[in-house]
């Protein structure tokens, strides 16, 4: 029996298959502003 | 603020505490009361994460900060998304597991009652003297400059959180903190259309050639406050205990209407907090750009300090400071169109020599707003000198339309009402919980009885904080040295839930000594730095250090006790 907290269970969310698809994005996504931000500094200040 | 300003005000306020209180009227379960209906899907779980986690500090204080010191404090975020993966991965699935209602009572089934009552009393030590604060730094801005008298504009805001966290409790916070985010955000949306309809065409530029867009710094220098590393590391440690171990944001999330609603709705925090922050820190910086062409920008932006002295004693002294401050802001307005023209027409050499002069007229400037603080102080010891927090509400009272005033005062109080609902919830559920029902426990079972303590708790920690909050307006000085007990006290915390969820070899008696030494020597660093200013480093070091001595001491320990006192190791 599965335990409401199995991490490779579908987090129901269109495109994910798992969790760790999830946290993989949303530390995509981090990286991403981190970039975003370097890429800002460097051409305004 | 004329009359419909304050309909706006009052209707938005009220009419929110009232809806929160009639739809949790009936609320007197007490899984209910304290985890909310268990059918909170994750929009309103993510929103009521953020509310909690931003006070009106975030949306007074933070465009003043951005406009003194520029947006570097956004990288004091960066290890939030980090945090909030780990705690989806590892905190959420063991509480919820566990169904307790706090995170002290894991603590107490890992380890001890010890161990449960160190966490408890640390949490309650410092959310309860802050929640008094947490009422009283907005109050004390609001009511300086709309000329409110502080003490009843403490008791109202304080009495409205009360009546419906006591009544709903953690199901009346949930619903009340998302009809209020959504008038923050629509506030600040406002606010910030207005101020970009008001602002010249090369403001971003503007902004960056006088330094307030640097957001990354990878300098890896430990003394300076702000930099990509002490955001990601220190930032990651202080973000894993605020959301991991604080009650206040654990019940917030423990109470969804299943574990994938928790989860989304702080990986909704962990994508959207870096922007929702940018943006205020943005506003910030472009705000000093406004006030850059704005032929009346003042020395000092707490005009209701600044007039009381230059209508005194000593006025001409203060208005000396206004006029040489007045000459070199028309002189920095030239400053600034000229490294307009020359960076327009494309000359390199040129450009860098009106940047320089441009940064040294603003140096200029700085001192003098440095004079005009050391004028006050000089004047009046007990003089309030930090004006950074008044730079957005004075843009707020003088540039916006009638009703938007309103609209954005209403944000302030929102902001107010939403972290203190949290706080005060989380508060009155510890001291139920983990105080309560440890020395009652025969009680335990009885839970119309449990439900009644927990709103009489709750209503005792809300007047708790409306007399502390009433206290340290004779104090003022207590605010920074509480700030500094918050982020002093989380590192021991966190360290004795990571031994708990990692080394399962780790024993009660063991954690707890560790906690201890490792709280005396995050203390001890502190006040050596502080002691030392050339070897103090920045505060957000602190929690990974803190964190690191109580696992370290904690498995140092489990192997020196005996084997008597080694047996409270319980698996997890």
């Amino acid at each position: 029996m599965k335990s409401e907290s199995d991490e490779s269970e579908s987090p129901g969310v269109p495109g994910f298959h798992s969790w760790r698809g999830v946290y993989l994005f949303v530390f995509g996504c981090f990286l991403l502003m981190v970039v975003g931000l370097a890429v800002f500094t460097h051409f305004y200040a | 603020m004329n009359a419909f300003d304050w309909f706006v005000l009052l209707g938005t306020m009220i009419g929110i505490a009232a809806y929160g209180t009639w739809r949790t009227r009936h609320t007197d379960n007490l899984n209910t009361y304290l985890k909310g209906n268990r059918t909170t899907k994750w929009g309103t779980i993510g929103l009521s994460v953020m509310a909690t986690q931003a006070s009106t500090i975030t949306y007074l204080s933070l465009p003043g900060q951005a406009y003194e010191s520029g947006i570097a404090f956004i990288q004091n975020y960066f290890g939030l998304p980090l945090a909030l993966i780990i705690v989806c991965a590892v905190f959420l699935p063991i509480y919820r597991k566990l169904g307790v209602y706090t995170a002290y009572e894991y603590l107490g089934k890992r380890f001890d009652q010890k161990t449960r009552l160190l966490g408890a009393a640390l949490f309650l030590l410092q959310r309860g003297l802050q929640s008094g604060i947490t009422i009283y730094a907005p109050a004390i801005i609001l009511a300086t400059v709309l000329g409110w008298r502080l003490d009843l504009t403490i008791v109202f805001t304080g009495l409205l959180v009360i009546v419906y966290t006591v009544t709903g409790g953690s199901a009346a916070v949930n619903l009340t903190q998302k009809w209020q985010m959504a008038v923050i955000f629509g506030g600040m949306l406002t606010a910030f259309v207005v101020l970009l309809v008001k602002l010249p065409p090369d403001a971003t530029h503007i902004a960056g050639a006088m330094g307030k867009l640097q957001a990354v710094d990878f300098t890896p220098d430990l003394d300076r406050r702000y930099t990509f590393w002490s955001g990601l590391v220190g930032g990651l440690f202080l973000s894993l205990s605020y959301f991991g171990t604080d009650q206040s944001q654990v019940q917030r999330y423990i109470g969804g209407a299943s574990i994938r609603e928790s989860r989304l709705g702080l990986m909704f925090n962990a994508v959207f907090k870096i922007p929702m922050q940018l943006f205020i820190v943005m506003l910030g910086a472009l705000l000093f750009v406004f006030y850059q062409f704005q032929p009346d920008t003042p020395v000092f932006f707490n005009q209701t300090e600044w007039r009381r002295h230059t209508e005194g004693a000593q006025g001409a002294t203060f208005r000396a400071i206004e006029q040489k401050h007045a000459a070199l802001h028309a002189d920095k307005q030239e400053k600034i169109r000229a490294w307009v023209a020359v960076r327009d027409r494309g000359d390199a050499v040129a450009e860098t020599n009106a940047r320089a002069a441009l940064a040294q007229v603003q140096q200029a400037t700085n001192a003098v707003r440095q004079e005009a603080r050391d004028a006050l102080k000089a004047a009046d010891p007990r003089a309030k000198t930090k004006d950074s927090d008044y730079v957005f509400i004075s843009f707020i009272l003088s540039q916006l339309p009638h009703g938007v005033i309103g609209l954005l005062i209403a944000v302030m109080f929102a902001s107010a009402l939403s972290s203190k609902a949290g706080e005060l919830n989380a508060l009155g559920t510890t001291s139920t919980i983990d105080l309560w029902r440890h020395f009652r426990p025969l009680a335990a079972h009885d839970e119309a009885r449990n439900v009644r303590n927990a709103k009489w708790f709750t209503a005792l920690w809300g007047f708790f904080a409306i007399g502390f909050a009433l206290y340290v307006s004779s104090a003022e000085n207590l605010i920074e040295g509480l700030n500094i007990i918050a982020s002093i006290f989380y590192p021991a915390l966190l360290g004795v839930f990571v031994v708990a969820f990692f080394l399962k070899k780790v024993g009660g008696t063991a954690v707890f000594s560790a906690a201890i030494v490792a709280q005396a020597v995050v203390v001890g660093i502190y006040f050596y730095g502080k002691a030392h200013p050339q070897h103090e480093i920045g505060y957000l070091w602190l929690n990974p250090i803190g964190c690191a001595a109580c696992v370290l001491f904690a498995v140092v320990l489990q192997t020196v006790l005996p084997s008597r006192r080694r047996d409270d190791a319980l698996p997890a």
